[in-house]
């Protein structure tokens, strides 16, 4: 019986003195820590995608409250992250573009584009350029072997029944992680407001790039856009169409003379069918004028 | 005379013929673990001296004066436990308040020091082999010191290997499990050291 009490009351007074020298431990060696990184923290995506600089979302928390890192460094984030961090901070909320992943290649997918060869090697694209020049016609073009999509956190890219890789522009964080796993450089991140885009990356000259792509989505380097546009945000250089898109207003000027359908606007349509619908509702005016007219020669020819 | 010849022969069998890591196989996990950086390597060998130090002293005085007079031997390994955890408990703060640093390399194997069996090992085998209070307390230390001295070895070569030409499928944990036994084979050659 004393066995089985003593060796309670020893325990029992072990266990006591080591928690109190811990408790006084913790008084005397406690750490501040800033609640503000905590806070940060949790409202970070905790993706860790990087797009921020930091190696990781905690290290970008704590850059933010003690470095005095900008706050709108997060992508994936948005707008409310930089809202919510800018509360925490006391600092005013400075709202940045939302960017998406532009893919600038449209060649038409696995069963539009014109391939040199039927490639079956790893299934990555750094492998598959790697075999003289990869296995498209186009030396510039997407190659489909699908390394942008694997590198998407978000679930914001998809691949079509056509093997085109469609972004998902409402997903997409703009953390450019697929740009970055991209070897051909085909992807950027622009800004969600701009809707006209160059979807063609091939630096050949006009002939031979639009003899190899196959989607008719080659730009040949005829320089039309740049005479069309009105701003100077576009300009061919090395046979190649870029967008300015510091300049871009989104008329789609350069979208409607362009002979090949290199240079995307969504609203090119629409704008033709206006134009048409206006051209229509014009000439009926003019007819309905010209009709009137001749009633009214008519009825003076009666009169006289 | 003799005493200095005495720590000394105990300096060489704890450092090298008895080897923690590589004779006695205890304190694995952070030897492979944490020997990939040699300077958390070092911060974490120099960690597991001071535990080890500690714990053989206070395990000693515990058992001498506490579990001895009272005929509890048999809650040993219970009271040596709940002690190694408070001290480790009480390094991570100390670190963590005055090296933040290193407590970020360390990460999770400094409170993984008190599962580590190195240290627990090195209680039970002071009373095992009966040493007297400053023979534990040495013993504590020269483990301690033969257990840095491994994990800074092998931090060494797990750096130059993160540069070697490997094959796929060795790289990393693979290449470093077969060092790890080239190592337990070279620290074998010791066991024939005689005084």
């Amino acid at each position: 019986m004393s066995i089985l009490l003593y060796s309670v009351l020893t325990l029992g007074t072990l266990g006591l003195i080591y928690g109190l020298g811990l408790a006084f431990a913790s008084k005397k060696f406690h750490v501040e820590i800033d609640p503000k990184i905590e806070n940060i923290n949790e409202i970070l995506p905790n993706a860790n995608c990087g797009a921020c600089g930091y190696p990781g979302c905690a290290a970008y928390a704590e850059a933010v409250v003690e470095k005095g890192a900008e706050i709108n460094l997060c992508a994936p984030g948005g707008d409310d992250v930089i809202k919510q961090i800018a509360e925490i901070m006391g600092m005013e909320a400075t709202t940045t573009d939302r960017k998406v992943a532009i893919i600038h290649c449209q060649s038409g997918g696995k069963d539009n584009t014109n391939f040199k060869y039927n490639y079956q090697g790893i299934e990555t694209c750094k492998a598959a350029i790697l075999i003289s020049g990869g296995p498209n016609a186009c030396n510039y073009g997407c190659v489909y072997q699908y390394d942008c999509v694997r590198a998407c956190k978000f679930d914001a890219m998809h691949i079509d029944d056509n093997g085109m890789i469609i972004v998902d522009k409402e997903k997409c964080t703009g953390c450019g992680a697929c740009a970055i796993a991209c070897p051909r450089n085909i992807i950027e991140m622009v800004s969600i407001k701009k809707r006209v885009h160059v979807l063609c990356v091939s630096e050949d000259k006009g002939a031979i790039s639009r003899k190899a792509c196959g989607n008719n989505t080659a730009c040949i380097a005829c320089s039309l856009c740049v005479k069309a546009c009105k701003f100077d945000a576009i300009h061919v250089i090395d046979n190649l169409a870029k967008i300015d898109y510091e300049k871009c207003i989104n008329c789609g000027m350069c979208a409607d003379v362009c002979p090949t359908s290199a240079i995307f606007d969504p609203l090119k349509e629409v704008r033709a069918q206006k134009k048409a619908a206006a051209k229509a509702k014009a000439e009926a005016m003019k007819k309905e004028i010209t009709e009137q007219k001749a009633e009214v020669t008519k009825k003076e020819d009666q009169l006289l | 005379m003799e005493f200095v010849g005495k720590i000394l022969f105990m300096a060489v069998m704890a450092i090298f013929v008895q080897n923690f890591v590589l004779m006695r196989f205890l304190g694995l996990c952070p030897y492979i673990g944490v020997s990939k950086k040699l300077d958390s390597a070092l911060g974490m060998g120099m960690a597991v001296i001071f535990v080890m130090t500690m714990a053989s002293t206070f395990t000693w005085l515990i058992h001498t004066y506490l579990l001895v007079p009272l005929h509890l031997e048999f809650l040993q390994t219970i009271a040596f436990i709940l002690t190694i955890a408070s001290l480790v408990q009480l390094v991570e703060m100390i670190i963590q308040k005055t090296a933040p640093a290193l407590y970020k390399s360390l990460g999770v194997f400094l409170p993984l020091i008190t599962t580590n069996c190195a240290v627990l090992g090195v209680a039970i085998l002071n009373i095992q082999s009966e040493y007297n209070f400053i023979f534990a307390i040495l013993n504590g230390l020269f483990g301690g010191i033969g257990f840095t001295l491994v994990l800074i070895l092998m931090a060494g070569i797990r750096e130059r290997l993160e540069r070697a030409e490997l094959p796929i499928s060795m790289k990393g944990m693979p290449i470093s499990m077969i060092v790890a036994g080239s190592m337990a084979l070279a620290f074998l050659g010791f066991s024939g050291l005689k005084f």
